[in-house]
């Protein structure tokens, strides 16, 4: 068959599917004003896109010309997309994510959530006995005003902490702490690329950090600021990093044992396996940011009460990540 | 016909060195063939989209300047937003491609050819930070260069691939000349060699297709490329004048 003929016999076809393929990809409010022939589209659409896959396989073993090979090779491709494209709500999704997804992912890599917890606390309290013993070394791992800083922030005596603070300035740091905890997140969570080295770094370093600072500020004496004003959040936003650093474990473990995939393909296969960490972590840092900034910085309830609401978090996390959706996994 | 079959051989080895084309298997048993973009133009996008961005949070920065301590918190969430999910929401709600990357022609989608989505996205987006390592992108440059279909290192783990949205070399439907029929036999490729000289003999100078028609001396000693593409033109459409 001549290409030209092959071009009239079918080139009306090729157009009605262009037409449904604009129809389907529009958004759903404005193809609504068109049922009758959004449905006749949906009807016919799997054939036609077989159809046309057939035509290209024509027009390709018959060497018909480029031009007519590429529009069919696009047509092919759009229809491709519109037909395997993945089709779910917003809502149930979040709600199967948050109340089954996510903690059955958590048990499900159990073993890394606790390497890195493990990476992350033991740095943080073998600094604290290192600081209890010898109160100088906190200057080997913070300068001089980096201490200076975090003294002036938590010292009773001074009430930039102890103002209650407007709201504006609330939402400040709102958005500060969102953007700090999910840069340093995402850092622990990337930097597993390399081999797991940048997850070690960031929860050793981050674990010493914060080691430091709770040590000596206990040890100046500013429990009645700091612990109180930490205990809201350090159970989301504590965890969270883990858990950051848990799945860049495991993406740096699948690139030192692959096992039997390739070492890309392994990596790729555990980074999908572990995103739903990477969600529920970011969906945890904005929730300790919420926290900080509007619940931490008041300084209206007793201390009693802040220990109590901080304690009854991290029992509900950990009831949270043992037992739900538990049944469903 | 051992030779026929070796000659098809050669050709389809050739058609897959020599272009930059990412094939995709279909469960319809087609293969769609996509060109795969490369580093000058999707550096080329992303320095649009960063321009794009300083600009952006610059207006912002001097509008959310008159709400005070609110307007900075504000202006953080938008650096933050900017930084973290400005391609994740293009490429997830724009068809695959941010500003920078429409203007260019470009688009991201998964392997296997589907739309990418929010999983996909985000994850390739993350990883840009390791591509940025350690300094300029050169991480992300050396992966683009060593991998098979130019993929950057967050392509790699999303399981993602930014290739050309059309086809970068427009062709125009084979001439309007009239026909004049092949008189000797000619082998498929040979035809589809003469029509794309049809479909491109609009866009080349007069010159070069003179010395493109002329290689053919041998076969067609009377060769030009009028004749020529009167050639493409039957062989396309048979006798009837299209």
């Amino acid at each position: 068959m001549k290409q030209e003929v092959f071009e009239r016999r079918y080139s009306s076809d090729w157009e009605q599917f262009e037409q449904w393929i604009s129809l389907l990809s529009k958004r759903r409010s404005r193809a609504d004003n068109d049922p009758e022939r959004l449905q006749a589209a949906g009807k016919e659409f799997p054939a036609r896109y077989r159809e046309i896959c057939h035509h290209l396989a024509l027009a390709r073993t018959r060497r018909y010309s480029i031009a007519l090979q590429q529009r069919l090779n696009q047509l092919a491709l759009d229809g491709h997309q519109q037909l395997y494209r993945s089709r779910t709500t917003f809502l149930s999704t979040l709600q199967a994510f948050v109340f089954r997804e996510f903690p059955a992912t958590f048990r499900r890599y159990w073993r890394y959530m606790l390497a890195s917890t493990l990476l992350f606390y033991l740095p943080a309290f073998g600094m604290a006995i290192a600081i209890n013993l010898q109160p100088e070394l906190v200057f080997s791992f913070l300068s001089p005003a980096d201490v200076s800083r975090m003294e002036a922030m938590y010292d009773p005596q001074n009430d930039v902490l102890g103002r209650e603070r407007v709201s504006e300035t609330d939402w400040q740091m709102f958005a500060y702490y969102i953007y700090n905890n999910i840069t340093i997140g995402f850092q622990t969570f990337a930097g597993g690329l390399v081999f797991g080295l940048g997850s070690l770094f960031y929860l050793v370093f981050n674990g010493l950090f914060f080691g430091a600072v709770a040590t000596h500020l206990t040890a100046v004496g500013y429990t009645s600021t700091f612990w109180p004003f930490v205990a809201g959040h350090s159970a989301l936003e504590l965890t969270a990093i883990c858990i950051f650093g848990g799945v860049g474990l495991l993406i740096g473990y699948a690139g030192i044992a692959p096992g039997r995939r390739s070492r890309w393909h392994a990596i790729r296969y555990q980074a999908t396996n572990g995103m739903p960490l990477v969600y529920g972590g970011v969906l945890m840092l904005v929730a300790a940011a919420f926290v900080e900034a509007f619940w931490s910085s008041t300084t209206w309830p007793p201390v009693m009460l802040k220990f109590v609401v901080g304690g009854a978090l991290w029992l509900l996390l950990l009831l949270y990540f043992l037992l739900m959706g538990r049944h469903e996994s | 016909m051992i030779a026929e079959a070796r000659h098809e051989g050669t050709s389809e080895r050739c058609h897959s060195l020599l272009d930059t084309t990412y094939n995709i298997a279909t469960p319809e048993g087609v293969e769609l063939r996509l060109p795969v973009a490369g580093i000058g133009s999707r550096s080329l996008a992303w320095l649009i989209d960063a321009i794009i961005k300083a600009v952006a949070l610059t207006l912002f920065s001097i509008l959310f300047g008159f709400l005070g301590k609110f307007g900075d918190g504000i202006m953080l969430l938008c650096m933050f937003l900017a930084l973290w999910f400005y391609n994740v929401l293009f490429e997830v709600l724009n068809h695959g491609a941010t500003p920078g990357k429409r203007a260019l022609g470009l688009r991201v989608m998964n392997i296997n050819g589907t739309p990418v989505g929010w999983s996909a996205s985000i994850l390739r987006n993350l990883i840009r930070f390791v591509d940025t390592l350690p300094g300029c992108y050169a991480f992300g440059c050396i992966s683009v260069m060593l991998s098979k279909h130019f993929q950057r290192l967050g392509d790699l783990a999303a399981g993602t691939i930014v290739v050309y949205k059309n086809s970068p070399v427009a062709l125009s439907r084979a001439s309007k000349t009239p026909p004049e029929p092949v008189k000797i036999p000619l082998s498929l490729d040979e035809q589809q060699a003469i029509v794309s000289f049809g479909e491109r003999a609009s866009g080349l100078n007069s010159e070069r297709a003179e010395e493109l028609a002329l290689i053919l001396k041998p076969m067609f000693p009377a060769i030009t490329k009028d004749r020529l593409s009167a050639y493409a033109s039957w062989l396309v459409s048979g006798d009837r004048t299209p």
